[in-house]
Parts: C-alpha cells; structure tokens; sequence
C-alpha cells in the first residue's frame, strides 16, 4: 500500500474508486464503534491534580470507545435518523398497528412541567395534578368500554392481556373453579392471546374460523362441551380477518352460562371507539392500546400503555395500584388494601407520560371527535377494500371495520408473493402493511389506513397496489424478487438473517 | 406407499408395524416458506393424539406440528436441527419422529394419497 493509499482509506489507490457507499444523500453510516479512534473527544477537562485516578481508562484500562467530537456525534446520529421511515414520514398502512398520527398537543401536554418534572416517589399531595389526569383517564375509559373497573399499570398491550388473564385466573381461584383449567381461543387470535393465556396456566383450546372469518356459534359451541371446564374465551372484536364478530352476544351468553368470562383483545378498539361500548356485548375485562386508540406514539417512537377495563363483577381482582378519590383528594390504593387483588404488574404507576398524552387525545376530540374517529377509520378502510378488490383477492366477503384483507392468490398465479408486494411497496416510498398475518389466511395483506389518512395519501397507496398487481400479471418477476431497489439497504437476505442472526458488534 | 396416510393438518405418517414415522407434507412445507428454526421433542415422551410435539419457525410464522397418533416417541431426527432443508415430504431424510403407537387404529382412519390430494384441492 502507498502513502498516498494510507492517508485515506475511503479511496482504492489503483482504481482511484471510492470505497464506502455513500452516494447521493444516502449515507453509508457506520457505527460509532467502527469510526476512526482519534483524539477529538467532545469534552476538555483537565486531568485531575492531587488525587489518584479511581474511574476511565486508568481504573478499567482501554475499553476501545471511540473518541470523537460534537460535530460528529450529532452527525452520526441525524444520518441514522434520516433512515427512519415513521408515521411522521409516510402513509404507514400496518394492520393490527393502529399507526395513526400522533398530534403535537399530546406533547405539549406531557411537556408541562408538572407532569414531565415530577418523581413516583413524591409524596402524593404533592402530584395531586398527576393523579387527577390518571383519574379522569380512568373515568373516560370506562365510559368508553361500559367496563368500570380500570386499571392503568400495564405497560403494553400484551402486559394488559396478561392483567386481564391473571385477573380472570384470579377470580376462579377466589370461587373455588380449580377445575376451570382450558382457555378458547379462535385461530384468528392474535399469538399473544393463547401465549398468555399459557403463562397464567391455562390449556387452549382452539375454535376453527376458516370458513368464514368468524366465530360461529355451532364452532364455539362444539369447542365449549359441556363448559364444565372453561374458564375463559379470548377474542378480538372486531377480528384480526377485519371482520366484526355477529353472533359474539350469543356466544357470549352461553360462555356466561357455563361460568366463563370473555376477554376481549382490545388491539382493534379503533373500529369501536365512541360507536359501541365492549362492555354492552358481554365482555367481561379487555385491554386497550392507549397507543394505538389514543394515538399516543410508539413502534421505536414511545413505550406502549395497556390499561385493562373490566365489569362490576372482576373488579375485586385487578391488579394493584388504583386511583382513588376521596371528596376533592385523590391517592393511589396502597399495598394490602385489597386482598383479592391479582398482584402488582409493574414498579410505580404505569407509562404516565402515555396517561397525559392518551387523555389530552380524548379531550381535544371530545366524545363527538372520537364517534367519529372510528367512522373515519373504517370508512378508509372499506374504501380501499373497494378499491383494490378486482386486482387482489379478498378471502371474505365485507363489510370490513378499520381494516383491508387480501390475498396473494392472484399475484401467486404469476409467480409473486405477497413478501415481493410489500418489498414493491417500499420501492415506492411506502411502509408495506402487515403480512402473512392472520395466519388463516394463506399470504395475508392487512391493511389499516387509520382515520388520519386523507383522500390523497390513501388514492396513491391504491394506485401503487394496482400498479403492482398490473406489473405481476404482465409478468416482470425478476423485478418483483430484487425489490427494494432504491432503499438503503436493498432487498435482505431474512432466511440468513433468522439463521445466523448477528446479535454482538466484533471488530471485523 | 400404501402405508403412507395424511392428516388435515398437513402432517405425513408412514406405518411400519406399530411404528409410526411423522413428517409434513410438500402443502405444509410450501404454505411455511423458509424455515429458520426447528424445535424437537425428547425421546420418550408420551404423546396423544392431537397433541403438538413439535414447532417449526419460517419467515413467516412459527407453527406446532400435532400427533394424529398416540403413543411414545422413540426416536427423533436430530439431523433436521442442521439441515431444515430436509424437512420435506421424504420418508428417508424428512421425517421428525418415530413412535411406537398404541392404538393402530388412529393411523388407519387418516387420509390416503388421493383423498389427501383432493382435500388440498379444495382448500385453494
């Protein structure tokens, strides 16, 4: 190697080629770790005098950080950021996601310095501010559900699920159904339902839904027997097929009669939301997405927030701690005051800063606004349904709620799949939608364009899936297999990925 | 291959006395796509009809293989772990396990190759 070569390492000397693949704006942005090491450290304190070195590099030897400098960190990391593709990028159509826009006074809301400034630890006459917002969210989602016990600890909605369900194993328990042991769940379920439902030690049992999307009363009542030993049944209303479940009031009332409670999966309480209350339909505890429904932010932008509603008749067995109100003075519930309780699911209180930004939601949009949130929703989504059904198979007949359903069924006949779609989508500047998912349906796309979408961002996604399915049926299959083209990193290799997954950075 | 019966749930059993050798058919292998990982059970286990003993995990889902038989696993092909390639419908390299059964009547009330073929037809 030359000299020349040596003083910079971007360039191969003999083909005067750069070598990293920074081209246009897209940068070729490697790790921190991975930068050269030199001696520009964003700090400049002068070595201590007088007393020995106990921390650093003296202590703990060189641990290979790199040292570099202000510019470049705030470099290196509005590079990584601008590889981000987020709600506040783009049309984000992810089913079962709910990704809809988070508006900014959810965050100037949670900036105030009241509620961002403050400790779980203070003593509770000095957060009475605090507890009021978590109160009065307590009191707008059990309106909502027709649920009125409320509890906000889980941090997600998987963790709300297993409140609900350890709720449910709570109460058998207490009455004495020690022979309560099976759990129903329809194979549409979400994977986190029967997942759950196996932690808190319960058998599934699964009700077929192939033929129709839905939970059928002549299904359920063959996987319910004699209902001796059911302790439950989870379901999502509407379903993951985006189908509203017509007989739930009926099966529900047989779940009811052979002492079983229904857990409703809240993850598509956007389809719902001011229309009809859960609570009205039978369900006995349900958990809701404040990030989803409440457009508090999340998938890498925020943590989730899952409260769990439940009826009068659970309400002893949630979870531990609640906010209480007592004349003008509100306290959370404290250790041992309620013994029938299922446990406590979490350090302090819960994603408070998720509580503001959900209620600030709702109080901007007011009872009437989210009527109509869920109009919208699923008005957009039978639109697209619509739109898109002579170009892609739809498996069940609509109405749909918030949700589009379709298949790779015509696409497949010309060699493309569903995955070929979603990586075409991305070609086009769009997140794909979620797929292969539910697993009833072979090569599933779900569609969810949420309320926020406009007539311009949902009539271009359209034009793009039909230009797709008009590209497929002419054929051009190798152009399909190679998608993304234009993204950074091109189309990836997901079964050496999953394979041989590289879960530590090494030196190379 | 008279001796080779299928389930509605894609699984392959081939009888060879009172043993029975499970593996999944070339439907199942195509509906999963890639797999990235495969869970086996422990020799000498007790299973009943119905049960899953096993999952398979693609790239697009991750999915339990059931027993249509009942009986106890004698033997369970360790070299799929390494080369899930294998898992295909091949008597010789792609079954998962054998078990010895103890109902021979579960293995013929199953399907046999054409009414398997035009099961799968009906489901397209």
């Amino acid at each position: 190697m030359t000299n020349a070569a040596a003083l910079n390492d971007n360039m191969d000397i003999d083909t005067m080629e750069i070598q990293d693949d920074t081209r246009g704006l897209h940068y070729d942005e490697n790790l921190l770790y991975e930068k050269e090491r030199c001696d520009r450290p964003g700090v400049d304190l002068p070595p201590p005098e007088g007393t020995p070195l106990r921390t650093g590099f003296e202590a703990r030897g060189d641990i290979g950080l790199s040292q570099v400098s202000e510019p470049q960190v705030v470099r290196h990391f509005v590079r990584l950021s601008t590889k981000n593709y987020s709600i506040d990028s783009g049309f984000f159509p992810l089913g079962s996601c709910t990704m809809k826009h988070n508006p900014r006074i959810n965050e100037k809301n949670a900036r105030i310095a009241g509620f961002a400034h403050i400790h779980p630890m203070q003593p509770e006459s000095t957060v009475q501010g605090a507890l009021a917002v978590m109160h009065d969210l307590q009191g707008w989602l059990a309106e909502l559900t027709g649920l009125p016990g409320v509890c906000l600890t889980p941090a997600a909605g998987a963790h709300g699920e297993l409140a609900g369900v350890m709720t449910i194993a709570r109460a058998h328990e207490l009455q004495g159904n020690t022979h309560k042991k099976v759990m129903l769940v329809p194979d549409s379920a979400h994977g986190t339902n029967p997942a759950t439902a196996a932690m808190c030690g319960f058998d599934i049992r699964v009700i077929p839904t192939k033929e129709t999307g839905r939970v059928t009363v002549e299904a359920f009542k063959e996987a319910l027997g004699d209902g001796n030993d059911v302790a439950g049944m989870m379901v999502t209303n509407p379903n993951t097929c985006g189908l509203f479940e017509t007989d739930i009031a009926e099966i529900v009332d047989l779940l009811h009669d052979a002492g079983g409670y229904f857990y409703c999966d809240g993850a598509n309480f956007n389809a719902l939301v001011g229309k009809i209350r859960p609570g009205d339909f039978g369900v006995d505890v349900m958990h809701l997405n404040l990030h989803k429904t409440f457009s508090t932010p999340h998938g890498g932008g925020g943590p989730g927030s899952g409260p769990i509603c439940v009826a009068e008749s659970l309400r002893p067995y949630i979870p531990s701690p609640l906010v209480l109100k007592e004349g003008d003075t509100y306290r959370l519930e404290r250790d041992g005051e309620r013994e029938t309780q299922c446990g406590r699911l979490k350090g302090f209180q819960g994603q408070f800063g998720m509580h503001v930004r959900a209620l600030s939601y709702m109080l901007s949009h007011g009872a009437d606004g989210l009527k109509q949130v869920s109009e919208d929703a699923v008005l957009n989504a039978n639109y697209i349904q619509a739109s898109l059904k002579d170009d892609f198979h739809a498996p069940f007949e609509g109405p749909m709620m918030h949700e589009a359903l379709f298949t790779e069924k015509y696409q497949k006949e010309h060699g493309v799949t569903t995955l070929d779609i979603a990586k075409g989508l991305i070609e086009y500047g769009m997140h794909p939608m979620t797929v292969y998912f539910p697993l009833v349906v072979n090569g599933a796309m779900l569609i969810e364009p949420t309320e926020t979408e406009g007539k311009d961002a949902i009539d271009r996604f359209i034009d793009v899936m039909k230009k797709l399915a008009a590209d497929a049926r002419n054929g051009d299959v190798e152009k399909f297999h190679n998608y993304p083209q234009s993204a950074p990193t091109k189309r990836l290799d997901e079964v050496t990925a999953a394979r041989q997954p590289k879960l530590r950075w090494s030196e190379a | 291959m008279s001796n080779i019966k299928y389930t509605e749930d894609h699984e392959w059993i081939k009888v060879d006395g009172d043993t029975a050798w499970i593996g999944i058919t070339t439907y199942a292998r195509h509906a999963l796509g890639d797999l990235v990982y495969i869970e086996l059970p422990e020799t000498g286990r007790q299973i009943a009809k119905g049960d899953d003993f096993a999952v398979v995990e693609s790239v697009k889902a991750a999915s339990e293989i059931y027993t249509p038989v009942t009986g106890e696993i004698v033997e369970v092909n360790d070299n799929l772990q390494d080369n899930m390639d294998d898992l295909k419908e091949d008597i010789d390299t792609g079954w998962i396990v054998k078990v010895k059964m103890t109902d021979d009547s579960e293995a013929s009330a199953l399907m046999d190759k054409a009414a398997y073929d035009s099961f799968v037809e009906g489901l397209e």
